[in-house]
Order: structure tokens, then sequence, then C-alpha cells
């Protein structure tokens, strides 16, 4: 490895942590969108700020286009409390807008600048390394990961010091004001923190995919854990695992770093979305299969219980067609049954063993009287084999 | 060339004649769908799906080698679905909310087409510049062919419009009962979704993957303003967004450097803005009005019943006071007197006032909700 690839994998995770952390907050606050609405909107304050100072990576330009970030919040807050519009009107309204005045700005004064919004968009990591910083003639390393590098120590200070009020007020603004710890302000924060990480990575990722960056990260990691600290941990390291994962997939296909760097995420999530224990897509249909089935099991022994009297209703092939059930799933319910004990054949006569019995007449009780008691507990008693 | 030259071109000139057409065709359609997406509160959808319909053209370009505009607004049409039902799988199955699944969808699948965007450029293949026109749109591509493509569907969907109308419109306002009323609302809600995506697939072209959302949406929340009917905002959102496309095209025609996607979506924004203030029912500067003007009646009717508290302890009500004594009152100035005896509830002589009987009775019934307009 090269020492220019060895900064850019820096650069890349630095980059990662740094939107992973407001990612998170964006995330758990219901305000992901809020993000693309700003990666989208600093572009005049870029443009603005690039022709005062003519350099991609002054300051200066970075305040201006946080400020625009900010600007943007403000007047998607302003149009929502109009009431004229929902709040995702809103969004949906405001940044592109914005957006159109700088494509605009640029293709005005395109002829003698060094931008343009492909730029912009969609960033180039891999010429980030030639960018130095030099001070008294001395190469400290590159620029961008000197600008990520104060950012993302800002925002850990930042995270580190106001963690307890992030999370009061992300998860209970009313007790968070009642306790003094004003909403608005860790909201602005927040916001403020969120535009200038965005426009320190544009440079580096693009604003579309700063937007991969700080959402995927945190979505992920959330259907893995719900305990903030964790969640914030896992994040990181999501985004981290990502962006030098992605570079070495832009390496092998020679395509771009960022666009790489998404796909992994992209890759990441697919698999914790389909595979995740108790929230992924597998586990939750094969809970509900298996409620189904389980509610099926109970209408099967409370009708048996109904009818415990007349063996006619309850032939073994009469259930099939009384409750209207398929063959199959009229089987599944029967085997079920028979595994658990609950219920016993005769000559084709299904009858509730004393167990089933018991079962059924708790299950009854419970869903007439609905208490709060928990329903799992039962069924940890009375099934074996569970559907 | 200036606007009114672009005026008396665009009947002549072909190009202007395509693009100007197509971007009205656009505009249409995609203010009339954009109307249903508003109101579901799904307006970030058309953000997300237009996003999302980026690997689809990259992947379409990859297996044909052509650039042929339907075949890759087919691949984006099938990629735009992919991500709508993987929005709607997210929202469903995880507990991950809607903001998230659209931010999810949207940037995961964007990142994804710029890799193979990317990659695609790398090729040896002369055939592949021109692929990145679909992020920012170049209306100056349109041909005669795609205008008609336009139009086609613009009119296959006016008619679906038509022949489902009850349904949608059921379907927006309350799809609890549009079920119990034994409506098939996945069939009605996969068929609105499905042409919501069709007319941003449409859209790729002339205004972009990064802008084709403000094109749904702002025609639509320009309308809105101002109709409380659906009819009237699906027909008010189609003519806004046909002028936006032909106000935009002419604006940016009249310019260098000035591409069609960006003008067009100012345009709709300056309408947006526009409704917002203007609309008389909802609009700001009216609701501004008529908060004025009730706070001025409430100012009035405080003055009213301070005058008919010192009135009441007197036995003839007509009994003339001092201006003075109202001083300590902050609530009236010299037109307020004036438009309180223009209503004959009070009459003024000198630096005196005197109630009427009107204005007596008027003061008594003040909080009286039974009498209507004291």
């Amino acid at each position: 490895m090269s020492s220019p690839q060895i900064e850019i994998q820096l650069i890349a995770a630095v980059v990662a942590v740094a939107c992973a952390i407001p990612g998170v907050f964006l995330v758990l606050r219901k305000m992901a969108l809020i993000s693309d609405a700003i990666s989208h909107s600093i572009l005049p304050g870029i443009v603005l700020g690039f022709f005062i100072t003519q350099d991609l990576n002054s300051p200066l330009l970075i305040l201006l286009a946080a400020f625009s970030g900010v600007i943007t919040v403000v007047l998607v807050e302003w149009i929502q409390k109009t009431g004229l519009v929902k709040e995702d009107t809103a969004i949906g309204l405001v940044f592109p807008a914005l957006f159109s005045i700088g494509v605009i700005m640029i293709a005005k004064n395109a002829n003698d600048v060094h931008l343009d919004v492909d730029a912009v968009l969609l960033g180039e990591l891999a010429f980030a390394p030639f960018d130095r910083l030099l001070l008294w003639e001395m190469d400290l390393g590159p620029k961008s990961l000197w600008i990520m590098g104060i950012i993302l120590f800002t925002t850990l200070i930042l995270f580190f010091t106001f963690f307890k009020e992030l999370k009061v007020s992300t998860f209970d603004a009313g007790l968070s004001s009642a306790l003094g710890i004003s909403p608005i302000i860790m909201h602005y924060g927040l916001m403020s923190v969120s535009s200038v990480t965005v426009v320190g990575a544009f440079d580096a990722v693009g604003a579309i995919l700063v937007v991969a960056l700080m959402i995927a990260p945190a979505a992920t990691a959330y259907l893995l854990t719900s305990d903030l600290k964790k969640l914030t941990l896992l994040a990181v390291a999501i985004g981290v695992f990502s962006a030098i994962g992605g570079y070495w997939m832009a390496h092998w296909l020679d395509a771009s770093i960022s666009g790489s760097m998404t796909t992994v995420l992209g890759i990441v999530f697919l698999l914790v979305y389909l595979f995740a224990p108790r929230r992924g897509l597998i586990s939750v249909l094969y809970r509900q299969k298996q409620q189904r089935t389980e509610v099926s099991l109970l209408t099967f022994l409370l009708h048996l219980n109904n009818h415990s009297e007349e063996e006619n209703e309850r032939h073994i092939n009469h259930h099939n067609e009384h409750i209207n059930w398929q063959k199959v799933r009229s089987k599944t319910v029967l085997d079920l049954a028979l595994k658990n004990n609950m219920v016993s054949v005769e000559n084709s006569i299904v009858s509730l063993t004393i167990k089933g019995k018991e079962f059924t007449d708790l299950a009854l009780e419970y869903i007439i009287t609905n208490k709060n008691e928990n329903i799992e507990h039962m069924k940890d008693d009375f099934f074996l084999f569970r559907g | 060339m200036t606007i009114t030259e672009y005026f008396e071109l665009v009947f002549t000139d072909y190009t202007l004649r395509t693009i100007t057409l197509g971007t009205a065709v656009l505009g249409a359609i995609s203010g009339m769908l954009g109307s249903f997406a508003v109101l579901r509160k799904q307006s970030l959808l058309g953000d997300a799906i237009s996003h999302a319909a980026l690997p689809g053209i990259a992947i379409a370009f990859l297996i044909t080698g052509t650039k042929d505009t339907n075949i890759l607004m087919l691949g984006a049409l099938v990629s735009g679905l992919i991500g709508t039902f993987w929005i709607r799988g997210i929202i469903t199955k995880t507990h991950l909310k809607t903001d998230t699944a659209l931010g999810l969808i949207l940037s995961l699948f964007f990142g994804f087409g710029m890799l193979l965007l990317t990659f695609i450029q790398k090729q040896p293949n002369a055939n592949q510049a021109g692929l990145d026109k679909y992020l920012f749109g170049q209306a100056a591509t349109l041909v005669e062919k795609d205008v008609i493509l336009m139009v086609i569907v613009t009119a296959i969907c006016l008619f679906i419009l038509l022949l489902f109308w009850k349904e949608f419109k059921i379907l927006l306002f309350d799809e609890d009962y549009t079920r119990t009323l034994g409506f098939n609302t996945r069939f009605i809600d996969i068929l609105i979704t499905f042409f919501i995506v069709l007319a941003i697939v449409l859209g790729l072209q002339t205004v972009g993957v990064v802008l084709m959302s403000a094109l749904l949406l702002a025609p639509a929340a320009a309308a809105r303003q101002w109709t409380n009917k659906l009819s009237v905002m699906v027909t008010l959102a189609a003519i806004f967004g046909a002028f936006s496309g032909v106000f935009g095209t002419a604006i940016s025609a009249s310019q260098n450097n000035l591409s069609t996607g960006p003008v067009v979506v100012l345009v709709a924004a300056v309408f947006v803005l526009f409704s917002f203030i203007f609309s008389p029912e909802r609009g700001i500067l009216f609701r501004e009005l008529r908060f004025r003007k009730n706070r001025r009646d409430l100012q009035l009717q405080k003055t009213l019943q301070f005058m008919y508290g010192i009135a009441k302890t007197h036995e003839n009500i007509s009994h003339p006071h001092a201006i003075k004594i109202l001083n300590n009152f902050q609530g009236f100035t010299k037109k307020t007197l004036q438009e309180l005896e223009e209503k004959d509830w009070i009459e003024l002589n000198g630096q005196q006032w005197a109630m009427t009987n009107e204005g007596f009775t008027a003061a008594e019934n003040l909080y009286n909700q039974q009498v209507p307009n004291v």
C-alpha cells in the first residue's frame, strides 16, 4: 500500500465516523431526510463561498455553506408552521429550489472557475491526498484530512459533553424541557453539527453520498440493537468498515470510491435487513408465520372445546371444511396439537387431552378478561414444539 | 435570444417546439400525479424514487449496450419500482421509520448507480458518453419521439385516472373505510404508485434525478392552496406544471449557459411562493389581513365593554362622559372612537362621549352566544 492509499482510507474512515455520529440522532429523531435536504441546499452556500475565496477548502466557505444548511432547516420549519403543506412537502419544496439556485449560479459563472455540479454532488476522494496542507514549508498531510479531523474532533467533544442531554431530548422532548434542557437548542445544535459535517464531507464523498454515510450506518445498527451507546458504536464500526471495504472495491473495479463505499453500505444494510436476529425480514416473517399457526391452533382447540359433546363436529376430516382451512394448514395445526399433547385422536375423532383442556381454559380466560398479563409465558408453559 | 423572440420561434423551430412541448407535457403529468403524492403524504417518495432509478439506467445500458431512451427508461422504471417496494418492506416489516427508509433507499441506490456509471465510463466503449445527463437532465436532448411517448403515457394515465377516479379519491381520504367497502386497496395503491414512478421516470431525461421530485411536488403544493376539491386541484396542478415547463424553457432558452431543469424547478417554486402568499382562502397575506381585522374588532369591543362598565353605573345610559376618563384604558384611539360612532354605538360631542341605546344592547350581548353578529 502506498502512502496516498493509506491517506485515502484514513480520510474515508474519518468522514464515515464524523457522519455516523450525527446520523444516529437524525435517524432516532425521525429527521433522516433533513440530511438529504441540507446536503442539496448547501450548494448555493458553497458556490457563494467559492466565488469569494476561490478555494474549496477554505473555512469561510465551509461556514457559509453550513449557514445555508441551517437556513434550509429554518425555512422548512417556517413553511411547516404556516400549516399550508405537510412537513415532508415543505422539505421537498425547499431543497430543490435552493439546489437549482446553486446550479444556475454555477452555470452562469462556470467559465472561469474550477467548480462544477458533478464535483459537488459526487466528490472525488482519489484526488484528496494531492491537496496538501503546507505550513512553514512543512508537509502536514492532506488538507481534507485536517478539515474532517477537526470536524470529527469537535463532534466527538460535543457528543461526549452533551450525550445525556441529546439522549433525553431525543427520546422525550417534554421531559427534557421539564429538566431544563431546551430541546430547541439541542435541535439546532444537532442541525448545525450536521450541516458542518455535510459541508466538510461533500468534498470527499459528494453531497448525496453524505446522506448514505449519515443514515445507512445508523439505520443498519438500529436493526441490531436498541441501546444508544451500542447503537452509536455499531454505526461507527459499520461506517468505517464500509469506508475501507469501499475503497478496496473501488480499487478492484476501477470505479468511484464514494460510489463503492455506498454500495458496500448498501450490501451491509441488505444483509442485516434480511438476517438480523429478531428485527430482520426473515425473522419477522418467520415470527408472523409462527404467530399465525399459533392463532390457528388456538382456534382449533377452542372449536374442540365448544363441541366436546358432539362427536361428529370433532371428526378429523370435518374441521378441514368447518373452520374453512386448507388441507395442509389443517394438517399442520393437527400435527402441532398432537406433538404438544393437546389433543388425542381415537377412531378419527379428535378430543382434547387434560393438558389441552387446561390450556384452552386459560386461553379463553385470557381472551375474555384480556388483562395485560403476558400470554408468552403461557405458551412457553404448554408448547414443547413451537409452530 | 429574448423572450419575445422565443415565443415567435416556438412554433416554427423544431428543437424549441419539441422541448417546449416536452416540458409542458411533463409538467402536466407530474403535476397531476404529484397531487396524489402530496395528499397521501408521500411527497418525498418522489425524491427517493427518482434517485433510485439511476442504477436501473446504468444496468439497462450495461446489458443492452445501447443508449436508446426507451430501454434506459425501462431500466429506470424497474429499479424505481424495486426501490419503492423495498421502502414499503422496510416500513412495514421493521421498526425503521418512513424518513429513514426513504433516505436509505435514496442514497444507497444513488451511490450504487454512481458506482455503475463510473464503472461504465472506464469501459472501452465509445458509446457510453452522455449517460450522466440523467443526473441533471438535458431538455435539449429531447426529440419528437420522446415527446410522443410522453403524450401517450399522459393519455393512458389520464384514462386510468378517470376510470378509477372514485377509487383513488376514496383511498386518499379514508383508507380504512375503502377497505371496509370491499375495494381492493392494495391494487389501487399499487396502481397509483406505479403511475407516480412512471411520471418520475419520464422526467429523468428532461430534468434529471436530482430535481425531478420538485417538479412532482411544487405544482401540486401550489394547486392545493387554491382549492379544497380534488378534481380542481388535479387540474390546477396540471396547468401549473405545464406553465412551469413552458416558462422555464422560455427563460432558459433566452439566456446562455442556463440548463432547463433548474429553471423549470425555480419557476414552479415561484408558483408555490405566489400561491402561499396570495391564495384567498389559505394564503399568508389574506390570513394575516383576517387576523388584523379580528384583532381590531376585538379592540373595539374591548373599548365598548369598558364604556358599558361606566354607563351601567348611571341611571341614564346616554349620560355624557369625558373622553379623558378612558385614558387609562389602552384600547382606544380617535379612530376607534369614530368607528364606534359610525356603528351608532356611541355619540361623540366635543370632548364628551355618550352611549346610545344600541351600543348598550350591543355591549350587553357581547359575550352572549345566542345573539349572532353583535
